[in-house]
């Protein structure tokens, strides 16, 4: 066998490989999506889910799931749509809460030592009971620096793709290749021995939670500067997809390894898997089970690359 | 008396049924005795759809850590659909409908079984990736269209006796058999043992993965039957039908008072804390609470729950 092709850069190489397969599929099937606009009108919503993508990461890194991030994305578009736009200083000190709120949830869960699916879950119905709360019927409207900022236009390469890069550049820097990263990496694989280390477990889960609210919160303004209103349900379906994306990107549910790299790229997959439908001219129904079919595929290449190490 | 107290104390579902009782006498305090005894009957007509999907999800989630099955909303919206469209409103399909549904119920679950073992992924992402594909096929099949149930079935899941829905009473029944195979059968007692420590149930015998396949099946069936009832009772299948009963079934039975960690679950909770919920929700609304706060008090109930359950066991 080829030295060169092992199947640990088989592995990681995979996300990038389906991503570039199904904007091949699609170049193909409509070589006029090949252009700026037509690149931005696919890939626009693929960063909130990218963001949320992230957040979930950082929550999976420590060996939990958040199954609330999509009602917390919720919330955040409907505080952004609202407080933000007329009381700024108001909208800002809710959102520092919420991020807040996130650092709490990683404190209790650590000290109680308690299931995180239950309490991301409980969580899901206080974010959505806010939302609701905040915004009862649709609507509201953005700041206009964040429309703008979210509309910008740049030469060459569409604003979402170089906003993508971007993100997760600066994740995978601050995850893979600083100190406190790999600390937290670590907390994922083995939490005891990290503590045995010195290092403090509770710290370490607030801190990852904390970012977790962070990155939610980035994703919430995101999509608003998109759609330019809101509602309380407006990103619900943002909790499976970004596990999904996770996943999709190379993470694990446990051990901490991860890959921020992966994860935007695994975002973007899905956001894509919506576009390619419509080309191939096959009805929207469709959407959700083409996200999962790419999600099955993708893991069942994954399973065959493992085997295949195994053998060896 | 005294022992037989300390016995009942010991009970990991007692909580969910005292608070059941404590949400039914505040809400009395406004509604008066002639309407505390129709939110009770409400309660157990709605709180019976959540026990059906909870027995299932209970049983997965005994398997141990990472056993979930997130595909519960998406299969009981395609047995739902499936068999409300093939019944089409006549009386004389209803059984064929709810074998169609049961029907669903297994191919969902071995499919989701087939993910885990084939491609050696958590049950959490493969019942999750499953649920995308169900759901879709829901989706394509009923494009949107609400078919209205047979009217038997609608009349049988609306049908009261002293003011206790027939359905409900079925339930019970299915919650004591349940009972019964939990703690009484050869397959239950492998599934506590599974949660317990795996690798021990293994070496001990007991065949690991046939268990977690019937589980995953026995869950899905479930779903798929709820979904049958659930279309009947609210006069059609929805495509959003499902959505609600995700988060529901995993807090109806850590509510009740099952380890979620798996390994230790009870079944008499999973009605104690299905009313419970239902009470709640019914409480906070005649107290005249809005909706978002409904939803934050659901929440946070949740979440003190699980707090309070977390440090009782480890």
């Amino acid at each position: 066998m080829n030295r060169l092709i092992t199947p640990r850069m088989l592995r990681s190489a995979l996300p990038a490989l389906s991503f570039t397969f199904l904007l091949a599929a699609i170049f193909y099937i409509q070589p006029r999506a090949m252009s700026y606009f037509g690149l931005n009108l696919m890939l626009n919503l693929g960063v909130p889910i990218a963001l949320a993508t992230l957040a979930q990461m950082m929550v999976i890194t420590v060996n939990d799931l958040d199954l609330g991030i999509g009602a917390f994305v919720g919330v955040v578009a409907c505080i952004g749509v609202t407080w933000l736009k007329e009381t700024p200083l108001l909208g800002v000190a809710a959102l520092l809460g919420c991020i807040a709120i996130y650092a709490a949830l990683g404190a209790l869960i650590h000290l109680r030592n308690l299931p995180s699916i239950v309490v991301t879950l409980g969580m899901s119905f206080v974010w959505l009971g806010f939302a609701v709360l905040i915004l009862p019927t649709p609507g509201g409207s953005v700041p206009d620096w964040l429309r703008a900022f979210m509309t910008l236009k740049t030469p060459y390469l569409p604003f979402a793709v170089i906003l993508s890069i971007l993100i997760a550049l600066l994740v995978h820097w601050g995850l893979m290749r600083t100190a406190y990263g790999t600390i937290a990496r670590g907390a994922g694989g083995n939490p005891r021995s990290m503590e045995q280390a010195g290092w403090s477990g509770l710290r370490i889960k607030m801190t990852m939670y904390a970012m977790a609210g962070f990155f939610g919160v980035l994703a919430g303004l995101a999509l608003i500067g998109l759609t330019t209103s809101a509602d309380a349900n407006i990103a619900l379906r943002y909790t499976l997809l970004s596990i999904a994306g996770v996943i999709l990107g190379g993470g694990e549910f446990v051990g901490g390894r991860i890959s921020p790299i992966g994860a935007v790229i695994g975002a973007l997959t899905l956001t894509l898997a919506g576009s390619f439908l419509t080309f191939l001219r096959i009805s929207p129904d469709w959407q959700i089970g083409a996200q999962g079919a790419i999600l099955i595929l993708v893991l069942a290449l994954r399973a065959l690359i493992n085997q295949a190490e195994r053998k060896k | 008396m005294s022992t037989f107290l300390v016995k009942l104390r010991e009970q990991p579902w007692l909580w969910a049924f005292v608070g059941t009782i404590a949400m039914w006498l505040a809400t009395s305090l406004v509604t008066g005795a002639q309407g505390s005894g129709q939110v009770l009957s409400a309660a157990f007509s709605f709180a019976t759809f959540f026990v059906i999907v909870a027995i299932g999800q209970m049983f997965v989630i005994t398997l141990g850590p990472g056993n979930v099955d997130l595909s519960i909303p998406a299969c009981m919206t395609l047995a739902g659909t499936v068999a409300m469209k093939l019944m089409a409103g006549s009386d004389g399909m209803i059984l064929v409908g709810l074998l169609a549904a049961i029907g669903c119920g297994f191919a969902v679950g071995i499919f989701n079984f087939a993910l885990i073992r084939l491609l050696s992924i958590p049950p959490i992402i493969a019942t999750l990736s499953a649920s995308f594909l169900i759901q879709s096929s829901a989706i394509a099949y009923n494009r949107g269209l609400r078919v209205k149930p047979p009217a038997a079935l609608a009349e049988f899941t609306t049908t009261r006796i002293g003011g206790i829905p027939v359905l409900a009473i079925a339930v019970m029944l299915l919650a004591i058999v349940m009972h019964i195979v939990l703690t009484r059968t050869v397959y239950g007692r492998s599934v506590l043992a599974i949660g317990q420590n795996s690798k021990a149930a293994f070496l001990a015998g007991i065949r690991v993965e046939r268990i977690r396949f019937a589980t995953y099946v026995l869950s899905a069936v479930f779903a798929a039957t709820c979904g049958y009832f659930l279309a009947g009772f609210s006069g059609g299948a929805a495509l959003n039908m499902g959505e609600e009963y995700l988060l529901a079934s995993i807090a109806v039975v850590v509510i009740g008072g099952s380890s979620v960690a798996g390994g230790y679950s009870n079944v008499p909770g999973l009605w104690g804390a299905a009313l419970f919920l239902f009470l709640m929700v019914t409480m906070l609304n005649t107290f005249g609470a809005s909706a978002g706060l409904r939803l934050i008090m659901t929440g946070l109930i949740i979440i003190v729950v699980i707090t309070l359950a977390g440090g009782r066991k480890r």
